[in-house]
């Protein structure tokens, strides 16, 4: 069992208008995992993500970020947001999106420099899109656009990851490639969190898995909670879904 | 008609104005606030009544800073109503922008009836009047253009970031509701210094239009703020002198007409967003497809055969839909075909590359 915890949150509660999005959820996520967050739509897990980053001010509950809060440990903590969130045909290139990552440890007004550059560019490798650095946005491919996201939060250079649906409407090589990083990033001790829509893929993809519907379910190790009596409780039909390990 | 120096000093405004509008349009353009600025100058108008009816001055400083304060007042309301009803923003913006501007044309009215011999020539400000521009107008906007250059690049960084992603650059740190209020307040100001020159009605035709024209050259956003400021200031310097050239023309509209012309050039000739060059782009794809399925279809026929030169009727292609003759021609003069009077033969370099085409295709299309 790992010791450390990387993000703590407690009794968060979040709400739009009059009903809460989220209620009282408690969650601990230990530090190493690569961990799945799966619910239906509306279950509130963009929310949640969004909530820890304070995108979003929950109406009570706390969050820590090793111990501190998300304010004091901001430069630990890399954000992918949806891709539907932007608006692709804004007029900038893959470079300098990968490059908006530097810009938090950047803070005002100082421009990035050679250094900030070849981080962007070894992010770039990394998502195998090099060749594309100068390529206008809009003439990425959805996959493409999601590498550079990826890429974006990779330079960020954090101990904790959270990525809001990065698999969403990527081909099939695209997934892999992404999975690969994600993976990547866990032996490199790093802490990944995923909005993760595919139940199929969770066994083989993550080893945590938070059961999320608007309370939280359940939460743990994939191998001990990922089953159909979980699966039921959080999606509310009888759910089966053979594990393959 | 104007003395020179008076055409130059209305020159230089409108320069300014238009490149200052134009850096800031690009900005509402791209946050997809578009409808922001025609909100904020008709929200500026019952500002400017009120200014006179309070100090009963009526020179443009005084009158500007009135419209300054309900343009703000404006724009903070839209932003509220956005905010925290489940209002769309283009209903937050009709609604505010009528609204102000009605209220606006109240106060006009009203002033208008008054025994005062001094309230004439306040609706100038709702078709803009550059004639009346002098020069200590001109150094206002010379001074807020310098200002806002000078935020702008100072904060280049955080400008971009806020206007492609906002959450994310919440997520780094950065105070967006600050760099929003600081880009806000910049089009507001703008706005208010073109209202003299270009009037409550048609101002935000000045911070759309230069920067709907740059967006269609530039992939960039540096170059398509500069763009923006040149459109800008070239409809300024060029409606002033076409208005000045012809007398009983008024300045404003003729700039925002000019503004108008450089869009639709933008729109129609721009190389790689043009209509342009992509209809010629789509043409050309067309032409070349089509070629490439009649010399398919002669494949098809010349396959059957031994010899693959062997000669064929023409009258056979017109078993092929998508046959003309110009597309035989095409063919000939490629060396893909030849022709013997009323019969055609592929030549062994058609034969191949027919034979080919998909293969060239993909590597074409690459």
């Amino acid at each position: 069992m790992k010791q450390n915890i990387a993000v703590q949150i407690d009794d968060l509660t979040v709400a739009y208008n009059y009903k809460p999005v989220l209620w009282d959820i408690d969650l601990e996520i230990p530090e190493g995992v690569l961990m799945a967050i799966v619910g239906p739509n509306g279950a509130g897990k963009s929310t949640l993500i969004k909530s820890v980053l304070g995108i979003l001010k929950p109406i009570a509950g706390s969050v820590s970020i090793y111990g501190k809060s998300y304010e004091q440990q901001r430069t630990l903590v890399a954000y992918v947001p949806q891709k539907g969130s932007v608006d692709w045909d804004f007029p900038t290139t893959a470079l300098d999106v990968v490059m908006m990552g530097t810009y938090g440890s950047l803070g005002w007004i100082k421009r990035p420099r050679q250094q900030e550059k070849k981080a962007a560019l070894e992010a770039l490798e990394k998502v195998g899109m090099l060749p594309f650095k100068n390529r206008q946005i809009s003439q990425l491919s959805g996959g493409q656009q999601q590498r550079i996201f990826l890429a974006r939060a990779l330079v960020q250079d954090a101990a904790i990851y959270f990525m809001d649906e990065p698999f969403q409407g990527v081909d099939a090589t695209t997934e892999i490639a992404i999975i690969n990083i994600l993976k990547e990033l866990r032996k490199a001790g790093k802490t990944v969190i995923v909005v993760h829509h595919d139940l199929q893929t969770v066994p083989e993809y993550f080893d945590w898995v938070t059961f999320l519907n608007v309370k939280k379910i359940a939460t743990g190790p994939v191998k001990d909670i990922f089953n159909d009596d979980n699966l039921t409780k959080t999606y509310g039909i009888n759910y089966k879904v053979s594990i393959q390990e | 008609m104007f003395s020179d120096y008076t055409l130059r000093t209305i020159t230089l405004g409108t320069a300014i104005l238009g490149a200052v509008t134009g850096m800031l349009g690009s900005f509402a353009v791209l946050r997809k606030q578009s409808l922001l600025g025609d909100a904020i100058s008709h929200a500026a108008l019952p500002g400017i009544a009120i200014a006179f009816l309070l100090t009963g001055a009526k020179d443009s400083n005084t009158l500007l800073f009135g419209a300054l304060i309900s343009g703000l007042i404006g724009t903070f309301w839209i932003r509220g109503i956005i905010t925290k009803t489940h209002l769309k923003s283009d209903t937050a913006l009709g609604l505010i922008l009528s609204l102000f501007f009605g209220f606006g044309m109240l106060l006009l009215t009203f002033i208008q009836k008054q025994p005062n011999a001094n309230q004439a020539g306040l609706d100038k400000y709702l078709f803009g009047q550059a004639a009346t521009l002098v020069e200590s107008d001109v150094w206002m906007m010379a001074i807020v253009t310098g200002i806002c250059l000078c935020v702008l690049l100072l904060f280049w960084k955080e400008f971009k970031i806020l206007l492609f992603d906002k959450d994310y650059a919440k997520t780094l740190g950065f105070n967006t509701k600050t760099i929003d209020i600081l880009i806000t307040s910049f089009i507001v100001l703008a706005i208010v210094l073109g209202l003299q020159t270009v009037g409550v009605v048609l101002m935000s035709a000045m911070l759309l239009a230069p920067a709907a024209a740059a967006r269609q050259w530039t992939n960039s956003l540096a170059k398509m703020v500069f763009l923006a400021a040149l459109f800008g200031a070239f409809s300024g310097v060029f409606g002033t002198a076409i208005s000045a050239s012809k007398n009983n023309i008024p300045t404003g509209p003729v700039i925002v007409i000019i503004a108008a012309v450089f869009v639709f050039v933008s729109f129609v000739f721009s190389p790689s967003r043009g209509l342009l060059f992509k209809q010629i782009r789509f043409i050309k794809n067309r032409r070349d497809l089509q070629l490439h399925k009649t010399l398919a279809f002669m494949y098809g026929i010349a396959e059957t055969h031994a010899n693959i030169s062997h000669p064929h009727e023409i009258k056979i292609l017109n078993n092929f839909q998508g046959f003309t003759k110009s597309s035989l021609n095409k063919l000939v003069e490629k060396n893909y075909v030849t022709l013997e009077g009323s019969t055609w033969s592929l030549t062994q370099e058609g034969f191949d590359s027919a034979a080919n085409l998909y293969n060239q295709n993909t590597k074409q299309n690459e």
